[in-house]
C-alpha cells in the first residue's frame, strides 16, 4: 500500500492484524473505525468500558437505545452472546490483563513505549482521563493509531513525551499513517512503511536506531 | 403487603428528602445512560448545598447534573472525564476556580466504590503509575511491578437509576445504563434507587438480580426513563 494512509486505511490495516477470536478494546474516537473492518466470520468480540462485551456496529435509526451506548456515548447495537456487566467488572476485566488487545489514540509515544494520550498539559485545558490509564497498563497488548506527525511537522514518536503520561512502557506496536514500529526492548522497529522509505523517516524522527 | 426495609417514598423528593448540606453524593450513569435524572432534579429542589459529587462524568448540557452544578450546590466533583463537547456548566465553573476536581481514572472510581463497599481499607493498583495521577502517592513494588495506594470512597448518598425493582427492593438494570449502579448501591449509607416500574415480589428471576435488596434503602418509581 502507498501512503500516507487515511485513518480509514490505517484501521483496515490494524483490523487485519487482529486474530480471529480476540477480545478487543478500541477506546474513543479514530481507533473505532477499526470494527468497521473486522469480518464478522473472524468472531472478534468488542469489549466496551461502560460494561460490554459483544458490542455490535453503530445503531442508526428506530435501533437507537438510550441505554446502548459505547465508550464514547455513540449509540450501539449488541451482537448475540452479548454480556452487560458493572464498571467495576469491566475494568476489573481490563485491568486483570484479560483482553488481548486494545487500540488508543495519543498525542505522543516515546521510544522508551511510554504514552501520552490524555491531557495536553495546557494551563486552561480540562483534563479528562477516563479509561485510558487504565486500558493502557491492562490489555495484553497496547496498540496505538496516531498520524506519525503533527500537523504543524512535529513527530509524535519522540525519545521521550513532553505531554503528561497516560501509561509507562505499556505500548506495543504503533501504528500510523506512514508506518508501523513494533517496540522491542532496543526500541522501536520499522516493520512496515507507506510510501516514505525508512531510513527517510529515521531521519525525520532523529531516532536513528529505528531502522530495520 | 410484603414486609422489607426498603422503603418506597410516593416521590423523588421524598426520597431525597433528608440529604444534609455537605454530603458526599455518589451520581450513577455514564454519560445519560443510567443517570438518575430525576433524583438530580429532586435534589435541586430539595435544596442541599455544599455537596461533593462522585460521578463518571461531569453533567451533559442544562440538565441533570449540569443543573446541579449550576446552581451552585456543589463544592467538589471527584470524576474520570469531566470534558465532553456538551460540559460547559462544568467548563465555565472550573476555569472560574467555582469548584473543585479531583481526577481518578475510571477503573480506580469504580474500584475504590468497591473497596468501600466490601469493607477493604486500601489497595494496591497499577493503574496511573509513573502519571501525573501518582505525584506524590504512597507506592509499592510487588513481585517486581509498581503499584499506587488507593483509598476506598464511601457515600454518604447515592443516586442510582435501575430498570426494575420489586417491591422488596431487589434490582435489575438494562444494557449499559448499568454501570456504575451496581457498586454505588454498596458504597453509600443511603442508597436511592429510580426506577421505571416495582413488580411484585418473586417475579424477578433470583439468578438474574444484580443488585440484592440489602444494599436498596429507598425505591422511588418515576416515569420514562430507562425502557
Amino acid at each position: 500500500m502507498t501512503g500516507p494512509l487515511t485513518m480509514d486505511q490505517l484501521a483496515a490495516v490494524i483490523a487485519r492484524d487482529i486474530p480471529p477470536g480476540s477480545f478487543v478494546n478500541l477506546g474513543i474516537g479514530h481507533p473505532t473505525k477499526v470494527a468497521d473492518h473486522l469480518p464478522p466470520e473472524a468472531g472478534v468480540v468488542l469489549h466496551t468500558e461502560n460494561g460490554m462485551l459483544g458490542m455490535g456496529p453503530t445503531a442508526t435509526g428506530a435501533d437507537v437505545d438510550p441505554d446502548l451506548i459505547n465508550a464514547g456515548k455513540i449509540p450501539v447495537t449488541e451482537l448475540p452472546g452479548a454480556a452487560y456487566f458493572d464498571h467495576a467488572s469491566s475494568f476489573a476485566m481490563m485491568r486483570g490483563g484479560h483482553l488481548d488487545f486494545c487500540v488508543l489514540g495519543a498525542y505522543q509515544v516515546s521510544a522508551g513505549g511510554d504514552l501520552a494520550n490524555w491531557h495536553t498539559g495546557a494551563a486552561d485545558d480540562i483534563p479528562a482521563v477516563g479509561g485510558a490509564m487504565d486500558l493502557a497498563i491492562g490489555a495484553k497488548s497496547v496498540f496505538v493509531m496516531m498520524s506519525l506527525f503533527t500537523r504543524g511537522g512535529a513527530p509524535k514518536l519522540v525519545p521521550r513525551c513532553t505531554y503528561p503520561l497516560t501509561g509507562v512502557g505499556c505500548v506495543s506496536r504503533v501504528y500510523t499513517d506512514l508506518a508501523v514500529f513494533d517496540f522491542t526492548p532496543e526500541g522501536p522497529r520499522i516493520t512496515r512503511t507507506f510510501g516514505t522509505p525508512a531510513a527517510e523517516l529515521a531521519e525525520r524522527l532523529a531516532l536513528p536506531y529505528l531502522a530495520g | 403487603m410484603v414486609v422489607s426495609r426498603t422503603q418506597f417514598p410516593s416521590s423523588a423528593l421524598d426520597a431525597v428528602a433528608d440529604t444534609p448540606d455537605g454530603a458526599t453524593v455518589l451520581v450513577g450513569g455514564f454519560g445519560l445512560a443510567g443517570m438518575p435524572s430525576e433524583l438530580i432534579d429532586a435534589l435541586i429542589e430539595q435544596g442541599a448545598g455544599d455537596l461533593t459529587i462522585v460521578s463518571n462524568n461531569a453533567g451533559n448540557g442544562d440538565t441533570g447534573l449540569a443543573a446541579l452544578l449550576r446552581a451552585g450546590r456543589v463544592r467538589k466533583v471527584v470524576c474520570s472525564f469531566p470534558r465532553q463537547s456538551d460540559s460547559y456548566v462544568f467548563d465555565e465553573l472550573y476555569r472560574a476556580g467555582k469548584i473543585e476536581l479531583e481526577l481518578v481514572p475510571q477503573g480506580n472510581l469504580a474500584e475504590r466504590m468497591r473497596a468501600a463497599g466490601a469493607g477493604i481499607g486500601a489497595f494496591y493498583c497499577p493503574t496511573a503509575v509513573g502519571t501525573p495521577l501518582a505525584e506524590g502517592r504512597e507506592t509499592r513494588v510487588i513481585d517486581g511491578r509498581t503499584y499506587l495506594l488507593e483509598y476506598p470512597i464511601h457515600g454518604d448518598v447515592a443516586l442510582i437509576s435501575a430498570w426494575r425493582a420489586d417491591e422488596l427492593g431487589n434490582l435489575v438494570y438494562r444494557k449499559t445504563a448499568r454501570n456504575f449502579g451496581p457498586v454505588m448501591a454498596t458504597a453509600a449509607r443511603t442508597v436511592i434507587a429510580q426506577v421505571t416500574s416495582v413488580v411484585p415480589a418473586g417475579s424477578l428471576d433470583p439468578e438474574a438480580v444484580v443488585t440484592p435488596r440489602i444494599y436498596v434503602d429507598r425505591v422511588v418509581r418515576v416515569e420514562g426513563g430507562a425502557r
